[in-house]
């Protein structure tokens, strides 16, 4: 279908694009990769009047090295988040978990801020921002604020961005000496995760010293899987106990029932992927 | 309306623009080239995948005015000098179509994969080709003509530069 009718505007600078938001109001929306705004606009499930396209803005784009972290510009496609020597050097997890998003196309075009923006919790990377404790940094017309990855997302589509603001960047703690993996249970080919698992390990001495894990559609948000983080951390680091603490990784989690799995086969699930994410992780 | 520029397979086009128009609207019903097919509402289907400043695109899913001052590669501009692209060629010799409905984007998909990874593996050109379904040949031929592509594509490059064919 054809979309319903909109204004556009094309801004080249942050401030600029706030700017045309702000006038916006309400009926504003911002456009990033399109990837999924456009198929909403074009079933006319969203009807923006305003579009404030951010792929002019060059200063959302690419990877920053800050130290201890790296700034992920909102605008980075997935196609190059993929690739860039930073992202696969400090926090791989990022990486392997990108390049099971959809399909190469429509890598080219898709964003990572826009895929975290749009807090859809069968989407992949946002379980991965909740595990490597990122943060997001966001700016409005009241200056910019930083809001942990565990409190961006309020519900289904639905991000704590305030109206008016936008997603400009997000930093990742680096995780020198960690094992990451991404478990992705899907039916067919570029088709969402019907439960996926992030995971990152750090090993010592042949035990697991620290563990992080990450949900991907277990429930509304992205969820942290912490009753095997701390069931996995101190135990060895060998299957059996990964996967014995794993059998605690749907506690606490409310996953829907759809078309692609009832909620009890997604707690089963989340166990085995879990169980396979720590292995592999852990590289045993 | 906005003004844009887009040079299409090779010709420049100045055209004034409702922001709405889709890309792959603007390559059919303005330009004419219908070789671009649309085949779902969702991004799902790939048919109207086009090479948007080299990279592969589902035209449906970028507005005709995001693609300002980019060049556009549709499946009518592949050929040069009245040749077919090796990858049309292939896919014609190998039988890798039916209808031919997904064939543009197909095609367009696979000399993009070529550009990244000039010999892929089979597992490594369905991964490439995820994005793009085919209702009717099973895929088997299709992997089979780009591989074929792959090869006389590299074999071409070889016998043309003498560098590459001694490694
Ligand atoms: C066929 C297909 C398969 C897919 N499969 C997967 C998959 O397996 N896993 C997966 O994770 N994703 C998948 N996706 C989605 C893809 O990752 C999209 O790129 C992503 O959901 C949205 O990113 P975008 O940049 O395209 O954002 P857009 O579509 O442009 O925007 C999405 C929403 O976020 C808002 N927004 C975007 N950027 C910002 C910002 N910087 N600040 C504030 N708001 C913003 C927009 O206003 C809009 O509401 C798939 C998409 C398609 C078409
Ligand atoms: S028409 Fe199906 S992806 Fe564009
Ligand atoms: S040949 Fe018919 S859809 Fe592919």
């Amino acid at each position: 279908m054809i979309p319903a009718q909109f204004e556009y505007t094309a801004p080249t600078t942050v401030d600029e694009a706030v700017s045309a938001l702000a006038q916006g109001g309400e009926e504003a929306k911002v456009l990033a990769g399109g990837q999924s705004l456009m198929p909403l606009l074009r079933l006319r499930l969203a009807y923006p009047e305003l579009l404030v396209d951010l792929n002019r803005v060059a200063e959302l784009r690419g990877v920053r090295d800050e130290g201890d972290s790296l700034v992920i510009g909102a605008m980075t496609t997935h196609h190059t988040v993929v690739r860039d020597p930073l992202v696969n050097q400090h926090c791989a997890l990022i990486a392997l978990a990108t390049a099971t998003v959809a399909d190469p196309a429509v890598r080219h075009r898709g964003t990572f801020g826009g895929s975290l923006a749009h807090a859809d919790p069968a989407g992949d990377l946002p379980a991965v921002t909740v595990a490597l404790d990122a943060e997001m940094i966001a700016t409005g017309p009241n200056g910019q604020r930083t809001i942990p990855a565990g409190e961006f997302f309020a519900d289904y589509l639905t991000s704590t961005l305030q109206p008016g603001e936008i997603l400009v960047g997000v930093r990742v703690p680096k995780l020198a000496g960690w094992g990451f993996h991404y478990e992705k249970f899907n039916r067919v080919a570029q088709a969402w995760a019907v439960v996926g698992v992030a995971a990152a390990v750090r090993r010592a001495n042949g035990n697991i010293a620290e563990a992080r894990v990450g949900l991907t559609n277990m429930g509304a948000t992205p969820v942290r899987a912490r009753a095997v983080e701390s069931a996995v951390q101190g135990t060895q680091a060998a299957p059996a106990a990964l996967h014995e603490a794993a059998s605690q990784a749907a506690e606490g989690t409310h996953p829907p029932s759809d078309l692609h799995g009832q909620a009890d086969y997604r707690r089963h699930l989340a166990q085995v992927l879990t169980g396979r994410a720590l292995a592999a992780a852990a590289r045993v | 309306m906005p003004r844009i520029s887009v040079k299409v397979d090779g010709v420049t086009y100045d055209d004034d623009v409702e922001p709405r128009l889709l890309l792959v609207h603007y390559l059919r019903d303005w330009l004419g080239k219908v070789g671009t097919p649309i085949g779902c509402d969702t991004t799902n289907c790939g048919a109207c995948t086009v090479l948007m400043d080299g990279s592969s695109v589902k035209s449906c899913s970028v507005l005709a005015v995001q693609a300002d001052g980019s060049e556009v590669t549709t499946i009518e501009g592949l050929a040069a000098d009245g040749q077919m692209h090796p990858m049309q060629k292939s896919f014609h010799e190998e039988h890798a179509l039916q209808c031919g409905y997904c064939t543009p984007g197909m095609i367009l998909a696979a000399t993009d994969l070529l550009r990244d990874n000039p010999n892929p593996s089979d597992d490594e050109i369905r991964d490439g080709l995820e994005g793009n379904l085919c209702r009717c040949t099973g895929y088997q031929n299709i992997v089979r003509a780009v591989r074929r592509a792959a090869a006389e594509m590299t074999e071409s490059a070889a016998a043309t530069d003498p560098k590459e064919a001694r490694v």
